[in-house]
């Protein structure tokens, strides 16, 4: 680690153990040159359409019959009757169109990365749940911890959603047509949540990092969410992401209020010497 | 302003980190390593600056938009311009000759193309990775 060994902690003799070492390091060559999916990805085509019938399926059934629809090439799979059922639609690294007509269950479209997903219903607890990459799209409500542990890409709700939207959220964008309940973004770590209603309490708690946006009211902050200035490259992005799902307002997005971690809790800057060892 | 306390945010010059490593502060001098990001976090991309082929793997994937790209950005790894892949939870380092724009936003863009090319590359550690842990 560059200028370790003339620091002042080294000096002090607080350093028992290098530095160095601790990333995965590798370098860029242009021979890894791949195409635009996964070298293990299935090769489908969203031209070829497959319908699944879920009524008196078990989960686990419906989401091998995915699996094989997608081994042959089917890259659009309509899933009618789901019923609410938990669990549907997950582990998925892969391109993919799907549409479910109706509602999901618990833990739907979890650890997904790269599908489209458009569910005309409603959707249970913990939709969305680690999601690498994609889209899905609720058109009704969502439970609580909607996009819990999000790391990338779009869930879109356009009606409102539970409490703890976006807990420990480490990137993505969430996106709520109406309402966000209480500890929205706690301990949010990256990534952006939009709400075009309002907020429940304690908005922020605890967050680390990212960026909340509310076009409503805010009922009140969580622990070190401050407010911030709302710049040009925030309107811009805000407008052209609310429009790409049918929500953006009438009325613009330049009533937003935009909230940011004060980095009060977690400043490094502040901790002595002899703490950095510990957490450095 | 609150909230912008992340250093990337704070730098005005786009090559701080390559020149010096970002040990700026009392703190950072007595503990011998930068604290914080190396860039910033929360910078939004400005879809002006798309490349060709950003363009043509949003058009593969089916999305409007960069999608889970908006949260990477072009960093910098001990002097060196790097790009994090979450996939491997380490650093990607770019190749030291290649020539960087002066702005930060068209780094990002070479940063995320870069990515996709290495990630999708059959030489990618996720491939053995996948063979060794799959569960379906």
């Amino acid at each position: 680690m560059a200028g370790v060994s003339g620091s002042v902690s080294t000096q002090m003799g607080m350093h028992t153990e290098p530095l160095t070492g601790r990333d995965i390091k590798t370098k860029f060559r242009l021979e890894n040159e791949g195409g635009f999916a996964y070298h293990f990805a299935r090769d489908v085509d969203f031209n070829r359409r497959a319908e699944i019938d879920c009524a008196d399926i078990e989960p686990t059934e419906i989401n091998r019959q995915i699996r094989e629809l997608m081994d042959s090439g089917h890259g659009s799979i309509v899933l009618r009757n789901p019923g609410a059922k938990h669990s549907l639609i997950v582990g998925i690294l892969n391109r993919m169109n799907i549409i479910v007509e109706g509602s999901l269950g618990y833990f739907g479209c979890g650890l997904l990365d790269g599908p489209n997903v458009r569910i005309s219903g409603r959707v249970g607890w913990s939709f969305g749940e680690n999601m690498m990459a994609g889209v899905c799209v609720v058109e009704k409500n969502a439970g609580s911890t909607f996009g819990a542990a999000l790391r990338g890409g779009d869930l879109v709700c356009r009606g409102s959603v539970g409490s703890r939207t976006g807990i420990d959220q480490k990137g993505g964008t969430i996106i709520v047509g109406g309402d966000t309940g209480a500890f929205s973004g706690f301990m949010m770590q990256r990534g952006r949540i939009v709400v075009c209603g309002n907020a429940g309490k304690n908005l922020g708690d605890s967050m680390y990092d990212g960026t909340i946006y509310i076009g409503g009211g805010i009922q009140d902050l969580g622990v070190d969410a401050v407010p911030a200035e709302l710049t040009d490259l925030d309107r811009a992005w805000l407008a052209r992401k609310l429009a790409m799902y049918e929500l953006l307002p009438a009325a613009g997005v330049d009533h937003f209020t935009k909230i940011v971690a004060g980095k009060q809790l977690w400043s490094y800057d502040n901790l002595e010497p002899t703490e950095k060892k510990l957490v450095l | 302003m609150a909230g912008s306390g992340y250093k990337g945010a704070q730098v005005d010059d786009v090559d701080h980190f390559l020149k010096g490593g970002g040990i700026d502060s009392e703190r950072e001098q007595a503990i011998g390593q930068h604290i914080g990001y190396r860039y910033d976090v929360n910078l939004l991309p400005d879809y002006d600056r798309l490349t060709p082929f950003l363009k043509d793997y949003m058009e593969f994937m089916g999305w409007d938009d960069l999608n889970w790209l908006e949260d990477v950005h072009m960093g910098y790894d001990d002097g060196q311009a790097a790009v994090f892949d979450r996939n491997i939870n380490g650093w990607v380092a770019i190749p030291g000759d290649m020539e960087l724009p002066d702005n930060q936003q068209d780094r990002d863009m070479i940063a995320r193309e870069m990515l996709i090319k290495f990630q999708m590359s059959p030489d990618h550690p996720m491939v053995d990775l996948y063979k060794a842990y799959r569960k379906f």
